[in-house]
């Protein structure tokens, strides 16, 4: 460990891994230092399934061409313009050959899962998930001579006028050393799993999130960069959040504890009371904007009620519905006023018109003469048993990060670049997602960053 | 079976091991597991342990997702419940103690019936040429007694199969089609879902490879040789009139030899992958069962091929006898150890080649 590495990498996800592995291909020596144990190696990308990549004709799994213009297009629309075009489009740019590249490191792709057809043509699953993802990474990294460290927690790291020194390393085995290298690579993620920190902003409230990933993702590498001087991006205050299950473990429970069945009943918070118009948009717009919506609520809590003719309508769930013969029994049930319940349905009953139901597009089943309407496949919820999921917002990621180049080379405040500092993954992905989310993207912003990294690291350890 | 149940609940909101293997895109087909149901999932699973390595919830995540240890527990339980006659499925429990009782004792009664019936000057003399073997026991003898176990085994084994399918298949006594049965063959043939989804089976650690896919194909057609070969020289000594032993280039002899090769080195490489297997993918329960039918196979094809080398020797006799009696013990426990892992993973891969073609209640 006393040797001097030529690219240092802080991170154990996709975009530390790429980077890894791009360094290493290079001809550099390669040392990776992921914080958390082994089993719970990867950060978010354990929890990942696909990545969105640009290319102009159908693939062996892709079922269409999704143009560069296209993929544009899209990102402006998710982002509402919080993005750097330039930065945006070269990355765009690039992960078409990513859908190559990744297959070289030994992951492998498989068609949409199902229940995602509409992902089909623009992104790429990885086949067995992110983790099977991962695990293909690190044996490509450590069949090419990468040295990785778990539980491996960077605690300081010494930075001179934009420029890497050394990082200071604390692990439960031997105890606090010195690490010195030539570049950095910093892909340590963001900082969801930092309540403290979300508790900045956030006040109380952030005591109820639950955080969809690891309890690693701390942010610790990202707030010494910024207080080194690098230049920050992103809005610190916000993060994506959907609506998971309240009964979800507070760390880590992934992509299962979600729940997409808004659509098909309503949504009350703690009062009983309907909040926000739940017909309002199509997957997967609607599934990003709960989790906030729900964080607005009282004691950030709100519960999805339905009837028993939707429950096969949408995605078996991790934990069963809780269910009453009565909507009285049901309120009991999920610690409601039953009087209050009774009424917000009976009122929401009487206010469907009839209409022709279908939940793939945007139908003309609404509510009429209640605040908020419900826009679309709105329908009585009146067959018993009445069924209720319990959510809460469910943190993913956030969006502050560092200020980076085409290089994936870090911007200190003054403008300049740094001297040896690199960034790639969620740790810079506010640079081209100021806002928003798209499925996959986070995954595309890993590779194409993360490869690019490495390469300019190694690069730059040469010379 | 509940947490086979808890696991599948798990899994279908999750989805991301579809690619791997046949069980997953099974399980999408339904929304709730009836213990038929899960019977069928748990032999449509071959092991390979693939969905536990990617697995994000595998222990020591607390949702505890570990589908290869749990559907192995299920598949060895499920095999009790379909054996017939329904008072043998006890044979299951201590399988391995069980077996080799068996064994030894059929062993044994072969060599102590030679010794009563024969003279020791015969039982240790050198006997070659056509009828050799008969002169240790005869040869209606040997037929009759062979026939009846393997009648029986064959018959225990389809009363088992048939209360399988029926548990598993919607409607209840379905016939399977032609189609989904070729389908089959070929995925069994080539097991193809003990291939990770193309990477290759995982044993000891995160690094796939296909050591298990080899040395099972190894045993299996090594016993797929020999049986061959049985059957090739019962021809011989019906049709033909020619009485075994054969010479070392007759069909017969070259069939029982690659089968006999297949039958020591697969079961060797199929222990040793076992011993070093990752305890968290094994299921305890079942060791002795899984241990002794590979012991069984390796008796088998052991003593045959030390009959085969020392035929013309004084320890024929003997060999001849410890060789019967493998073989007898081997049909005999058939239907009431791991040989029926075969057949009712047979059945499932039927089961699913028909559910992808026809649907649910095709």
């Amino acid at each position: 460990m006393s040797s001097k590495y030529d690219v240092l990498v802080i991170g154990g996800g996709n975009a530390a891994m790429c980077a890894a592995i791009s360094a290493r291909r290079a001809g550099a020596s390669v040392l990776v230092l992921e914080g958390a144990p082994k089993f719970y190696r990867g950060g978010n990308t354990r929890h990942t399934r696909n990545m969105r990549c640009a290319h102009d004709a159908a693939t062996e799994i892709l079922t269409g061409p999704y143009t560069e213009e296209e993929f544009w297009d899209d990102l402006l629309r998710v982002t509402g313009g919080e993005t750097d075009e330039d930065l945006a489009r070269f990355m765009i740019r690039e992960s078409k050959d990513i859908l190559n590249w990744i297959v070289e490191q030994g992951v492998r792709w498989q068609p949409s899962l199902g229940g995602t057809l509409s992902l089909g043509r623009t992104n790429s699953f990885f086949l067995g998930g992110g983790r099977a993802m991962l695990n293909a990474l690190y044996l490509t990294a450590e069949r090419l001579g990468v040295d990785i460290r778990y539980d491996a927690e960077v605690v300081d790291i010494k930075v001179e006028d934009g420029m890497f020194l050394s990082a200071e390393l604390r692990r439960p085995i031997d105890g606090t050393t010195e690490v010195s290298a030539s570049t950095l690579v910093a892909a340590a993620g963001g900082f969801e799993a930092n309540i403290e920190w979300l508790r900045e902003y956030w006040g109380e409230a952030a005591d109820n999130f639950l955080i969809r990933g690891t309890p690693y993702n701390r942010g610790s590498i990202l707030k010494m960069l910024l207080a080194k001087g690098v230049h920050q991006v992103g809005d610190p205050t916000q993060c994506h959040a959907v609506a998971i299950d309240a009964r979800a473990p507070k760390f880590d429970g992934g992509i299962i504890t979600r729940h997409d069945s808004v659509v098909f009943g309503i949504v009350v918070n703690k009062h009983a009371e309907r909040f926000y118009d739940e017909g309002e948009d199509i997957w997967p717009k609607r599934y990003a904007i709960w989790g906030r919506l729900v964080a607005a609520q009282p004691d950030q809590i709100a519960h999805i009620i339905f009837d028993s003719t939707v429950v096969t309508s949408f995605m078996p769930t991790l934990f069963p519905p809780i269910a009453g013969d009565t909507i009285a029994e049901l309120a009991g049930k999920l610690e409601l006023d039953p009087a209050a319940l009774e009424k917000t349905i009976t009122e929401f009953n009487a206010a469907v018109r009839p209409g022709t139901f279908d939940h793939t597009i945007l139908d003309d089943c609404r509510t009429e003469g209640i605040v908020p309407p419900k826009t679309h496949w709105a329908r009585r919820i009146e067959t018993p048993p009445y069924l209720a999921y319990p959510v809460r917002p469910g943190i993913t990621f956030t969006y502050l990060g560092t200020r980076v180049n085409k290089q994936a080379r870090m911007l200190m405040k003054d403008g300049k670049p740094s001297a040896n500092m690199f960034a790639a993954g969620e740790i810079m992905a506010g640079n081209v997602l100021g806002r928003g989310y798209a499925a996959g993207i986070g995954m595309t912003i890993g590779s194409v960053f993360g490869r690019i990294a490495g390469r300019e690291a190694a690069k730059n350890a040469r010379n | 079976m509940q947490e086979a149940d808890r696991l599948m609940t798990v899994c279908n909101s999750c989805r991301y091991c579809e690619g791997l293997c046949a069980v997953f895109p099974a399980m999408e087909m339904r929304r709730s597991f009836s213990d038929g149901d899960l019977n069928y999932l748990a032999n449509l699973c071959h092991a390979c342990g693939a969905c536990y390595v990617d697995c994000q919830f595998s222990p020591p995540h607390e949702f505890n997702v570990n589908v290869p240890k749990t559907l192995a527990a299920a598949r060895a339980e499920s095999y009790a419940a379909y054996a017939w006659p329904r008072a043998l499925s006890g044979a299951f429990e201590r399988n391995g103690l069980v077996i080799s009782l068996i064994a030894a004792f059929s062993m044994a009664a072969f060599i102590l019936g030679f010794a009563a019936f024969n003279d020791p000057n015969v039982l240790f003399g050198i006997h070659t040429g056509p009828g050799a073997f008969y002169k240790l026991m005869p040869h209606n003898t040997m037929a009759a007694l062979f026939s009846a176990a393997f009648l029986y085994a064959i018959l225990a084994l389809v009363m088992g199969v048939r209360a399988f399918w029926r548990n598993i298949g919607e409607p209840i006594g379905g016939r399977a089609d032609g189609g989904s049965i070729f389908q089959a063959i070929r995925d069994a043939g080539e097991l193809r879902y003990l291939h990770g989804g193309g990477v290759g089976c995982y044993n000891e650690d995160d690094r796939p490879t296909d050591r298990r896919k080899l040395y099972h194909h190894f045993t299996f057609y090594g016993f797929l040789l020999c049986f061959a070969a049985t059957s090739v020289a019962t021809l011989y000594h019906y049709l033909l009139g020619r009485e075994a032993p054969y010479a070392w280039w007759d069909l017969p002899v070259v069939l029982g030899s690659l089968g006999g090769i297949g039958l020591i080195v697969g079961p060797i490489g199929l222990l040793l992958a076992k011993a070093q297997r990752d305890p968290a993918l094994l299921d305890d329960t079942s060791y002795g069962m899984d241990v002794g039918f590979i012991a069984m196979l390796f008796l088998t094809g052991i003593t045959g091929m030390a009959l085969l080398l020392l035929r013309a020797t004084p320890a024929m006799g003997p060999l001849l006898a410890l060789h019967l009696g493998a073989v007898f013990a081997l049909f005999i426990t058939m239907p009431y150890g791991k040989f029926v892992h075969g057949i009712y993973r047979f059945a499932a891969l039927v089961r699913y080649a028909q559910e992808r073609r026809h649907g649910l209640n095709g």
